[in-house]
């Protein structure tokens, strides 16, 4: 397995205005690992996920992706992400399948019409497949975004809340793509407020509270229970 | 040095008065009040001066993004701006007792009204936007897209109509006025550009001292 | 080439969800309907006077449409956070722009070929010989109008008062472009040859170059927000 360094977080700091929601943050992810970022909704985990996404730019410290600095070569780290943000990145207008074929392309990719099918029906969507995304649920919209990102194969995934809203059957299928992915040594980043799936897919856990990293550790055989626990004593320290 | 500056503006500032009323010969058709054109003229060339300093910066802005250059373009364009509304209205003032009328649409005030309004939504874009990098970033695109456009504007505003006297001091064959109307203007045009250096270092430095205290 | 089809689908994703939305197209057609009475009513009574005013009518419809249709040609990428989408897709972001530009224009296209049908039908108006050079007038002044409007719109998209300023911002350097196609169509209209009107035609050429150029050199500075 690949051992190499591919995103690299260095005493970031963020500051909205005069609130610093970043406070000296720093993170590894090594190809073909998973980190599950754990953290109370507000505590700074999507400001990371975005600046890891060239979205925001960093107030102080650095953050590099591959060897590239997010902030300074954003166009150098694009084609290697693949991002499921909070926004879905739809086109109500649009079916699910020309949706994805619209991103494909936009993306420079050479995405054939069996490659579309095929990520739909791995999300479940076949069916509705060419109804138009108006027609859609909140989830089946997200799980739209998540075939997205599974047609484009990155290197670099940086996924918010992956697993809310899916059935048992598309949990599994996230769950086995990540893992394929991750055979494939991509680097994974999934941030979270509960302690779902994204557990069974992690390598190792990280807590994100006061606006640093709290704990940082190989999941190992952690189970839920044992999560919460360490999490609920962590989070509390640092407040 | 930016005080140096003033005291230079100020001093040449007399000068051209004394040479605009002192000096300067008076006009045989108009009289007295064709002297405002030693405040008008200076006024709307020193704007020029400011709106071709916005774009450099500008284009300064966007290949270095320099915060120095940002705010230089924003102070050229505070200042530029009053100064062409300044210019359109010592321009009204001489233009009522000599043509009869406060405004007429001829070439050159069209030219300069319009330049005069792209200007403002310069300011206005500058005013809208919170984020100061992003500000920095689209006036510096708004800034460039009219510069480059001064020349269509004054080409089709040019051909349009022609009714405000032939440019004395940028026709092809050059000034025909006479010396003792040349000085005072030269004067008085240097005069203005001092002027406007001095009014936007001073702005610099005060928008440099809000970015510190920002930081 | 990777970025023509970029630029390709970016067009033609717009086009399908105005197709299927109708909403700008909708509101254009309504709009252009209600300026035809307007024009009827403050106008028409006298044929000599509409004759005069016609050019400037004419584009005046043509200008208001472009600011309804430009305005909003990026709202649609606020929904869902699709801005974020085309500002994550590797490549050059101009692909973007010009995807975005060539919907536009054919939008506008559409819409100014029923306003000037429109008025031929209900201002009993002959075009006869000046069609030809009319349509020539008509496509290089849309260009300029969309090529500046498109990026002044994506300015504009994610700034307060955006329904203030783009109009604000767009109107004074357009100038050029009124001045030149309402005095170009005022000539055609009165049977001059396109020759007669070379010069405005040159203008909008220019015109359009620049525009478009700074356009397309500016456009990733202005998506990156």
């Amino acid at each position: 397995m690949n051992l190499e360094l591919i995103v690299r977080v260095v005493d970031v700091r963020k500051v909205f205005g005069l609130v610093p929601v970043l406070d000296g943050v720093s993170l590894e992810i090594r190809a073909g690992e998973a980190v599950a970022l754990l953290g109370a909704n507000g505590a700074g985990k999507t400001t990371l996920l975005k600046i890891l996404a060239t979205l925001l730019r960093p107030t102080r410290g650095t953050a590099t992706i591959a060897g590239h600095d997010v902030a300074r070569a954003p166009e150098a780290v694009r084609p290697l992400l693949g991002v499921v943000a909070h926004g879905a990145w739809v086109y109500d207008d649009l079916t699910a399948r020309e949706n994805l074929k619209f991103w494909a392309t936009l993306g420079g990719l050479d995405a054939r019409a069996d490659d579309v099918t095929a990520a739909l029906a791995g999300v479940g969507l076949e069916r509705a497949a060419d109804a138009r995304v108006r027609t859609l649920s909140a989830g089946m919209k997200r799980r739209l975004s998540l075939a997205r990102v599974m047609l484009a194969r990155p290197r670099v995934l940086l996924l918010d809340e992956p697993f809310a809203g899916l059935d048992q059957r598309a949990r599994k299928w996230l769950e086995g793509r990540l893992e394929a992915l991750k055979a494939a040594g991509a680097a994974l980043l999934m941030v979270t407020h509960s302690f779902g799936r994204e557990l069974g897919v992690a390598d190792r856990l990280a807590v994100l509270a006061g606006g640093r990293i709290v704990l940082d550790t190989a999941r190992g055989s952690l189970g839920a229970d044992d999560v919460q626990r360490l999490y609920a004593a962590h989070a509390e320290d640092a407040l | 040095m930016v005080k140096t500056l003033g005291w230079v503006a100020a001093g040449a500032l007399a000068a051209g008065l004394v040479m605009a009323f002192g000096v300067a010969p008076r006009e045989v058709t108009q009289g007295n009040v064709q002297r405002i054109m030693y405040v008008h003229v200076p006024l709307i060339l020193a704007s020029y001066v400011a709106f071709v300093v916005l774009a450099l910066a500008s284009l300064v802005y966007l290949i270095r993004r320099d915060a120095g250059a940002d705010r230089l373009a924003h102070a050229s364009g505070e200042v530029g701006v009053m100064f062409v509304g300044l210019g359109i209205a010592t321009g009204s003032i001489w233009g009522k007792p000599t043509w009869g009328a406060w405004w007429t649409w001829d070439a050159r005030l069209t030219s300069v009204a319009i330049l005069f309004v792209m200007y403002l939504g310069y300011l206005l874009l500058r005013g809208t936007i919170d984020d100061p990098e992003r500000a920095a970033r689209y006036c510096a695109v708004l800034g460039i897209v009219a510069a480059l456009d001064i020349p269509l504007v004054h080409f089709s505003v040019y051909w349009w109509r022609t009714l405000h006297q032939p440019p004395s001091l940028m026709k092809p064959g050059g000034f025909t006025g006479s010396a003792s109307i040349l000085w005072p203007l030269l004067i008085n045009l240097l005069a203005f550009v001092v002027l406007y250096a001095y009014f936007v270092a001073r702005r610099v430095r005060l928008l440099r001292a809000e970015a510190e205290a920002a930081a | 080439m990777s970025y023509a089809r970029r630029a390709l689908t970016v067009a033609w994703k717009d086009l399908a969800v105005e197709r299927r939305s109708k909403e700008t197209l909708n509101a254009l057609v309504f709009f252009s309907l209600l300026l035809l009475f307007v024009f009827q009513f403050t106008l028409g009574g006298d044929r000599e006077r509409l004759a005069a005013v016609l050019p400037g009518v004419l584009w005046l419809g043509f200008v208001l449409s472009a600011l309804l249709a430009l305005g909003r040609t990026f709202l649609v990428e606020r929904e869902h956070d699709c801005w974020e989408g085309l500002l994550l897709a590797p490549g050059d972001k101009s692909a973007i722009y010009l995807g975005k530009l060539a919907g536009n224009l054919a939008l506008m296209l559409v819409v100014e070929g029923l306003v000037l049908g429109l008025f031929v039908v209900f201002f009993d108006i002959d075009l006869g010989r000046a069609l030809p050079g009319l349509l020539v007038v008509v496509l290089l002044g849309t260009l300029g109008l969309a090529a500046v409007g498109t990026l002044f719109a994506a300015m504009t998209a994610n700034v307060r008062a955006r329904e203030l300023l783009f109009p604000v911002l767009l109107l004074p350097v357009q100038v050029p472009v009124l001045l030149a196609t309402v005095k170009a169509t005022e000539a055609l209209l009165l049977g001059e040859p396109l020759g007669a009107v070379a010069h405005w035609v040159k203008l909008l050429l220019a015109a359009d170059v620049v525009y478009v150029v700074v356009s397309v050199l500016t456009f990733d500075v202005v998506l990156e927000g």
